[in-house]
């Protein structure tokens, strides 16, 4: 059945889109203070929340009504408010611990994970369940006519293109401009780089700002595609954002997109043809991992390359 | 000197929003403030359970069925219900979870002051609690688990009661799954079903039930499909399903998954009823995605239109509480007025006390009670032997009633 081999390929590429645009968050931190900021999940969580408050409680109706207006701020503000919080959770939450034991920032990331879905839960109102989020983009479904039709929504067009985009953006961004090198500088040594007039913490703080803003934007297209958030959101992305940017060498921008994108795949073609079928699609993504990290235990990209972000 | 600060406003930060993680999951309320009654209670107070999930994504229910026992607590204390002692309602948040459900049971085992129990929602949650509370014999009433396994164990075809203090006013699964099919198939007349469930023990168990009603009755279950609990993204299901061109959708499980499911199965050119259980049948539903014209079944005929329910909606409405009392409010109502006229028997004019348990149990057993949802008595499974149940059907955005019965075998 040519057609739902190439549906399945269209929902491993709509939710590999997310999962990559998560995953550059994971794999800039990485390779920028070495730190696996399992918070991260949450500021894409928290970029969702932000964005549907924009959308309800400072939008006059005349822009929320159309979509070309609406969109465009919404994502915005989203990434607005993710940034903040990514720079605040940098500033209060792991600055004072950048020359502690390793050990020390990781735990402080899974509590500032916990910390960030429960005040979402206390403060955001109605956020104790699952909330509606309304579709920002055109309505409706594409049906490519290929043998029975090819289903993808318009909200999952746009997540690929802008997911793609965005990533490129930044790997253009990181390659070509003097603030990509100076945050190439700061990764491959933070010491030497300081001599060379580089301000470290200034570019730490980018990082974490680009990263917040990218997952405030997954937020956005995520509630925009699946149109329901909940608090719970940003763990289960998040998993599979951190195992993206592992698979495809962690500190690589490259690495991490593929990562996503492969994620996405095999989830559903896994589900679709491989015994167990959906009950068992996250299953085959650990086992890739595994089969993955046994033979190149360094992802996709992980050494080939040492460009990191 | 500026490092250090900042250390100590970071781990005060922590430790506020662990605080706060404290406080959403252990919130206990007392029963309500209206104590204007003269009842004499010099013997003290007695404390009625209360497990649900009170948070997270089936908070609209559970919150529902609190304040329909809040209200029954409020009443009986009013009324003087048992002589010489105050009733006070424990809720505690099991959110959904059997692990957390567990810890909420032993808690409330260890109080003696605890008489009995008003819950799960859950079946997966009820069975880590019942045994829990069966074993320091304090009787649980349930106004909303419908796996059959809770009453009649394993094997049906030879039923035996696991937990001997454990009762429920919903019927089951065994008569709910079929009693869709028999709508679905019959007057629906869906030929192609494709059949979802979560995995969970109440979706599992429904869908399982259904699906064999379903084949019986002619109709062909063109797929079996299993999604997870926590899932947003069904595109992987739907895309499998969609080629075996089905006429309609049955989903075991509850709705923060089927409003979705739903939603995204027209999106993927899928314009099929879904059908559901009682776990879906909340307005919730349709704020998620679910769609005009999808199917749920539920336990008991429509609160709204039901004479007898009629003082409980008046009551509830007057208590002015915040939320609606949603599916199970008055089922709810009926457990915690079993469990107190229960009580009134078991105590008399005596003082409670754990020799009190077992004519509490006997009590309860021998129910026959005039309920919001009709007449209230055990089997001796524990039961309920009213098994009505309505089929509903979303119009207008809100969840109508198509017509109430009972299952006849074919």
């Amino acid at each position: 059945m040519l057609s739902t081999f190439l549906s399945q390929i269209a929902n491993g590429l709509v939710l590999g889109s997310l999962i990559a645009l998560i995953a550059l968050g994971y794999t800039m931190v990485y390779g920028i203070i070495t730190l696996i900021n399992f918070a991260h999940g949450e500021i894409f969580m928290v970029g969702a929340y932000g964005g549907l408050a924009t959308l309800t409680y400072l939008m006059p109706t005349f822009i929320a009504q159309r979509w070309y207006f609406a969109l465009p701020v919404v994502l915005v503000g989203g990434a607005l408010i993710s940034v903040l919080v990514a720079v605040a959770m940098e500033r209060f939450a792991y600055r004072p611990l950048r020359n502690a034991p390793r050990l020390a920032p990781l735990i402080t990331a899974l509590g500032v994970s916990v910390a960030l879905q429960e005040a979402v839960r206390v403060f955001y109102p109605g956020a104790t369940a699952a909330i509606p989020f309304p579709n920002l983009f055109i309505e409706g479904t594409w049906i490519i006519p290929i043998g029975d039709g090819v289903p993808i929504r318009y909200t999952g067009i746009l997540l690929i293109v802008v997911s793609l985009v965005l990533a490129f953006g930044l790997e253009r961004f990181i390659e070509r401009t003097r603030m990509g090198r100076a945050m190439r500088a700061t990764s491959q040594d933070r010491d030497v780089a300081r001599l060379m007039g580089v301000d470290p913490d200034r570019i730490i703080v980018l990082t974490f700002a680009i990263g917040g803003a990218l997952a405030g934007v997954a937020g956005v297209l995520y509630g925009s595609y699946l149109n329901n958030i909940n608090i719970d959101m940003g763990f289960q992305n998040g998993i599979f954002a951190f195992t993206a940017a592992v698979l495809g060498g962690i500190g690589n921008i490259r690495g991490a997109v593929i990562g996503g994108l492969v994620i996405g795949l095999v989830k559903a073609l896994g589900g679709q043809y491989l015994p167990g079928g959906t009950a068992y699609d996250y299953v085959w993504i650990f086992v890739v991992l595994i089969i993955v990290l046994v033979f190149r235990p360094q992802g996709f990209f992980g050494e080939t390359e040492r460009v990191r972000a | 000197m500026d490092r250090k600060r900042t250390v100590v406003a970071t781990a005060a930060l922590l430790a506020g929003a662990l605080a706060l993680t404290a406080c959403s999951t252990n919130r206990t309320e007392t029963g309500g403030a209206s104590s204007g009654s003269s009842c004499d209670t010099s013997k003290g107070t007695l404390v009625v359970g209360f497990v649900a999930p009170l948070s997270g994504g089936l908070s609209a229910l559970g919150l529902g069925m609190k304040n329909s026992a809040d209200l029954a607590v409020n009443q009986a204390n009013q009324a003087c219900k048992v002589p010489g002692y105050k009733l006070a309602l424990q809720a505690e948040d099991d959110q959904a979870t059997a692990q957390i459900a567990g810890q909420a049971a032993t808690k409330l085992a260890s109080d003696p002051k605890v008489v009995g129990v008003i819950g799960t929602l859950n079946s997966s949650t009820a069975q880590s609690v019942a045994p829990i509370l069966a074993q320091k014999k304090i009787v649980e009433i349930s106004p909303a688990n419908t796996n059959p396994s809770l009453t009649q164990g394993d094997n049906p075809a030879s039923p035996s009661r696991p937990n001997p203090t454990y009762f429920r006013v919903a019927t089951t699964d065994a008569v709910q799954g079929p009693f869709a099919a028999q709508y679905l198939v019959g007057k629906a007349a869906k030929k192609n079903i494709a059949v979802i469930d979560d995995g969970k023990t109440y979706g599992a168990g429904l869908a399982a039930a259904f699906a064999a009603e379903a084949q019986k009755r002619g109709a062909t279950v063109v797929a079996q499909e299993k999604v997870g609990e926590k899932d947003t993204d069904f595109s992987g299901v739907i895309s499998k399903i969609r080629p075996l061109n089905p006429d309609a959708v049955y989903y075991g499980g509850e709705y923060p998954v089927a409003g979705p499911l739903s939603k995204q199965l027209a999106a993927a050119g899928l314009n099929v009823p879904l059908m559901g259980g009682d776990g879906i049948q909340d307005e919730t539903y349709v704020s998620l995605g679910g769609r005009e014209g999808d199917l749920a079944t539920s336990v008991g005929a429509p609160a709204d239109q039901l004479p007898s329910a009629k003082a409980f909606i008046d009551a509830y409405s007057a208590a002015g509480y915040k939320e609606p009392y949603s599916t199970y409010g008055a089922l709810t109502y009926d457990a915690t007025n079993v469990l107190i006229s229960g009580l009134t028997t078991a105590v008399g004019s005596g003082t409670f006390s754990d020799t009190t348990r077992g004519a509490l149990l006997t009590a309860v057993q021998d129910t026959n009670l005039d309920g919001a949802s009709g007449k209230v008595s055990f089997d001796q499974y524990g039961d309920t032997t009213n098994k009505v149940l309505t089929i509903y059907s979303v119009q207008g955005g809100k969840f109508a009633p198509v017509e109430s019965g009972e299952f006849q075998a074919s």
